[in-house]
């Protein structure tokens, strides 16, 4: 089971650096607020947005077999994965097919949920992560811990230190320029060398059987247009309906990422190119079973901006790792409980409800409300911790019987105001570790106005 | 017109002066306002820690001692929102969905209903407005920096009719305190750490009082407060509103 | 099976049918859309140059890459060094040190140049050369995205792509960095041509 509350305590330990990891992050959500502002009808556009998924949603069948139909009329060949396990399997069997031992692969969080790199390291096949964040955590063998900045908990003396040992570079050199030039090397040979390359996908359109692919770095196309296989895989709700509707997400998109107008890649793939081999792989993992769970479905329009990362005050204090899944923060808090109430039953709590997800959200997920859902569920379940639930079939009680609350009340005071300090503040007072309990007050206000007023 | 006032649990055992000061603003502005006896609590703590079953007798009792008022006042803008919000759980009678439409928070009765115009108050200080998250984001008080939305902020015009008052500008002008209800105590050291991050910004731009329309952020920053030793003040709306001085 | 069972359990669990909404015409900004476009360009790291006839751009490129060895260009007046017709393998294009293309349209919110496969003769060509130089008519602006998805065919060809800037990268410490695994700059030649 993911403890939150431990591993934020942990990530906190060192405040100066919590401080920076906070700023970096407000930076950017201070970037995407300007670039927000410089669109005159961007709460329109989040509304279509939002407008369109729901349609999406409502006939997502139809439109993957329209998508489908039209990209093997393209010549692509489409595959289905209801699971993780399958989706490692296709893709390993279009490798296989074609000798690959070598593979580069692009940004794309559906492969890190299905753990498609450990799968294909155990079949003996190299899989070079090409975006630079993920370069480097692949080498350093971890996790992302964002799904748009996967570096971003590191800094760049750790980043050189890490490059020192495994590119050679420099021993101290910490120069940002100077590490992106030392990758580009290092992933040209890489890009050269593989045999396939595969990449995730930011939109399919059905009206047309293509994917559209987005970075800044160009490192999905170096590897799609040099090796002769490419493989796309996609989930489910990756889905639009038609080719007009990429005004309305990528307008959206990279304002919302990382406040630039967009990213400086825009790829549309809907042919192989001659002599080439183009696959898709269309993903469930989870997915359909959340289209069925009314309160939380829309949690499936999300375009994996991570604005709601960048905005979320938890978040930029306690990293993506406190999270314990590919995909962290307020996003990952509604996802997650559908994958494993149990294992996830901690993260719905990691959060106060403050609602800024919800309204930084390009496709406006009610993501704060689904928050407060998930915690009904999870204690209907019964996975609230023993001692939590007792005190809450108290504090019910009491709050139902007026007399119960004006005593309780009282008598909570007086000890406040009589009990010497070790016995109000000691380790069973979370709150007094580091707050002053309020002064109490003798007298309350309901016994103020019987007094004054009657 | 007939008014009821509503005083959440921790400000009725915590902090008295809040409920008065609301009373005595609303009395001095000529409302017909009756306090109920036998309040508790809207059931808020309980829904939020996912136990909203738990919290239905209290939504009961909230509604039996509230749906013949015409409004229902409260100096929360929290616990309007679970009222107007969280209410939808138990059965939409005619008197539930009274009180859930007629439900209002301090700010939004005084300026949409009273139509307040201006205040006989004086608060000759530097303050600093906390934006609590679910008077700004739930009931929409005012605009936030998430959405490109223009929206008067109804608290800042209140504050505005404040003589003397000296507002300043935050560097996050709407970001959570880290109170979040059970949350301060399930999560501790974000909390605590949120908290001091907005003290620190208030703090930055030589702030004498923080503000709030919710008591129970005041409630955790002054915990902070007063843990760190530092002079700041906290006060409530209600409070600033009603003529309240150092 | 996959597909069988994934869109059988979609239909089970979709919900009732939601209509899909129309975009509108929003309305257009006091700025032009030239310059607009160099504005957003210039912001993205892009270099903006103008040209009156196609001859100029040998010039130009002489100016601006005077180290270049490797030219490679499908533009039939522009001198490569590299006969893109005869490239068997993307591959060979490893050491082109300027490519130069023509784009079909440019966008002024974002100052994005949309490029076609057979613009660029091979996929590759505008993220394997070191620098990259594109050329749109002037008249070629569109405002928004919304009117650049009006005026292109997205699958006309098997590949097209936006370009909005050199290739970037911020993943380390959030600093820019120019050049991550993709062309290290972009100059766009708006054309009278």
């Amino acid at each position: 089971m993911i403890d939150h509350a431990e591993k934020a305590a942990e990530f906190i330990r060192d405040e100066p650096r919590t401080d920076w990891h906070d700023e970096s992050l407000w930076f950017i959500r201070h970037k995407r607020d300007k670039a927000s502002q410089d669109v005159p009808e961007w709460e329109q556009l989040r509304e279509l947005a939002s407008g369109i998924k729901d349609n999406v949603l409502s006939e997502l069948d139809h439109y993957l077999e329209q998508f489908e139909a039209n990209a093997l009329q393209n010549g692509v060949q489409v595959h289905w994965a209801t699971d993780a396990a399958e989706h490692n399997r296709i893709v390993h069997s279009i490798l296989k097919k074609h000798g690959v031992s070598r593979m580069v692969k692009s940004k794309s969080m559906l492969t890190e949920e299905c753990h498609l790199n450990d799968f294909l390291a155990e079949q003996g096949i190299e899989v070079v992560d090409t975006d630079l964040g993920e370069r480097i955590i692949q080498l350093r063998e971890e996790p992302p811990s964002h799904i748009v900045l996967p570096a971003i908990h590191l800094k760049k003396e750790e980043i050189g230190a890490l490059f020192h040992e495994k590119l050679q570079t420099r021993e101290g050199a910490t120069d940002p320029g100077y590490l992106t030039e030392a990758a580009r090397g290092h992933l040209r040979q890489k890009f050269v060398e593989a045999q396939a390359a595969l990449t995730g996908v930011n939109f399919a359109i059905a009206e047309t059987g293509g994917v559209v692919v987005c970075t800044n770095e160009g490192n999905a196309d170096m590897g799609v247009h040099l090796a002769p296989v490419q493989i796309h895989c996609m989930g489910i709700e990756k889905i639009i309906p038609k080719a007009e509707h990429l005004g309305v997400f990528i307008r959206l998109l990279a304002r919302s990422a990382t406040g630039q107008p967009s990213t400086i890649y825009t790829a549309h793939h809907h042919r192989p190119r001659p002599g080439a081999e183009m696959h898709i792989v269309i993903v469930d993992n989870g997915r359909s079973a959340q289209l069925g769970r009314s309160d939380f479905r829309n949690s499936l329009k999300c375009i994996r901006c991570g604005a709601c990362m960048n905005t979320c005050p938890i978040y930029r204090r306690s990293g993506g790792h406190s999270y314990g899944y590919t995909i962290p923060g307020p996003i990952g808090s509604i996802l997650t409980p559908g994958i494993d109430l149990k294992a996830y039953s901690d993260l719905p709590f990691a959060s106060t409800l403050c609602g800024s997800c919800s309204d930084v959200c390009p496709v406006k997920i009610n993501i704060h409300e689904q928050l407060f859902r998930w915690r009904q569920i999870i204690a209907q379940e019964g996975y609230l911790p023993s001692g939590k639930k007792r005190a809450l079939a108290w504090f019910g009680k009491i709050m139902a019987r007026p007399a119960w609350f004006r005593f309780t009340g009282k008598v909570a005071r007086l000890a406040l105001r009589i009990l010497p300090r070790p016995f109000l503040y000691n380790r069973f007072n979370e709150w007094g570790k580091a707050r002053e309990l309020p002064e109490a007050p003798r007298e309350s206000f309901q016994e103020w106005y019987k007094k004054n007023r009657r | 017109m007939k008014v009821g006032l509503f005083i959440p649990c921790y400000i009725d055992q915590f902090y008295p002066q809040v409920g008065i000061a609301t009373l005595e603003l609303l009395e001095k502005l000529d409302v017909q306002v009756e306090f109920p006896a036998n309040q508790t609590c809207c059931g808020q703590p309980l829904a939020n820690s996912g136990s909203e079953q738990e919290a239905e007798p209290a939504y009961h009792h909230f509604v039996d001692l509230f749906h013949h008022f015409d409004h229902i006042v409260m100096p929360s803008g929290s616990c309007t929102y679970h009222v107007r919000k969280h209410y939808d759980r138990i059965e939409q009678t005619a008197e539930v969905q009274h009180v859930r439409k007629n439900t209002l928070d301090l700010s939004e009765f005084l300026l949409d209903v009273l139509n307040l115009q201006s205040l006989n108050a004086r608060f000759p200080y530097k303050v600093g407005l906390h934006q609590s998250c679910h008077g700004l984001r739930g009931l929409r008080l005012g605009p936030d920096s998430e959405q490109n939305l223009s929206r008067p902020s109804k608290i800042q015009t209140l504050l505005n009719m404040v003589d003397g008052i000296e507002l300043v500008d935050l560097s996050r002008p709407d970001e959570c305190c880290g109170f979040g209800g059970t949350f301060a105590v399930g999560e501790p050291a974000i909390s605590v750490k949120m908290g001091k991050d907005r003290i620190a910004d208030h703090e930055s731009k030589g702030v004498e009082v923080i503000t709030a329309g919710d008591m129970s952020c005041l409630m955790h920053l002054e915990g902070i407060i007063r843990r760190q030793g530092k002079q700041m003040k906290v006060k409530h709306l209600a409070e600033i509103l009603n003529g309240v001085q150092l | 099976m996959g597909k069988d069972s994934i869109l059988q359990a979609i239909r089970q669990n979709k919900p009732a049918g939601r209509p899909l909404p129309e975009i509108p015409i929003f309305p257009g900004r006091e700025i032009t859309p030239t310059e607009q476009f160099i504005k957003m360009a210039e912001t993205g790291g892009s270099q903006i140059l103008r040209a009156a006839h196609v001859q100029e751009i040998n010039a130009m490129l002489k100016n601006l890459f005077p180290e270049a060895r490797n030219i490679a260009s499908p533009v039939p007046e522009i001198t490569s060094t590299i006969n893109l017709e005869e490239i068997q393998s993307p591959l060979e294009l490893e050491q082109v040190d300027v490519a130069v293309i023509r784009g079909h349209l440019g966008v002024a919110e974002n100052g994005a140049v949309w490029l076609t496969e057979s613009a660029c003769r091979h996929r590759i060509l505008p993220f394997i050369t070191q620098h990259l130089m594109l050329l749109i008519p002037e008249t070629s602006i569109v405002p928004t995205l919304h009117d650049a998805y009006r005026n292109i065919r997205i699958n006309d060809e098997g590949f097209g792509i936006f370009i909005a800037g050199p290739s970037k990268t911020a993943d380390i410490e959030q600093a820019l960095v120019i050049g991550a695994q993709g062309a290290r700059s972009l100059t766009i030649i708006l054309t009278a041509f």
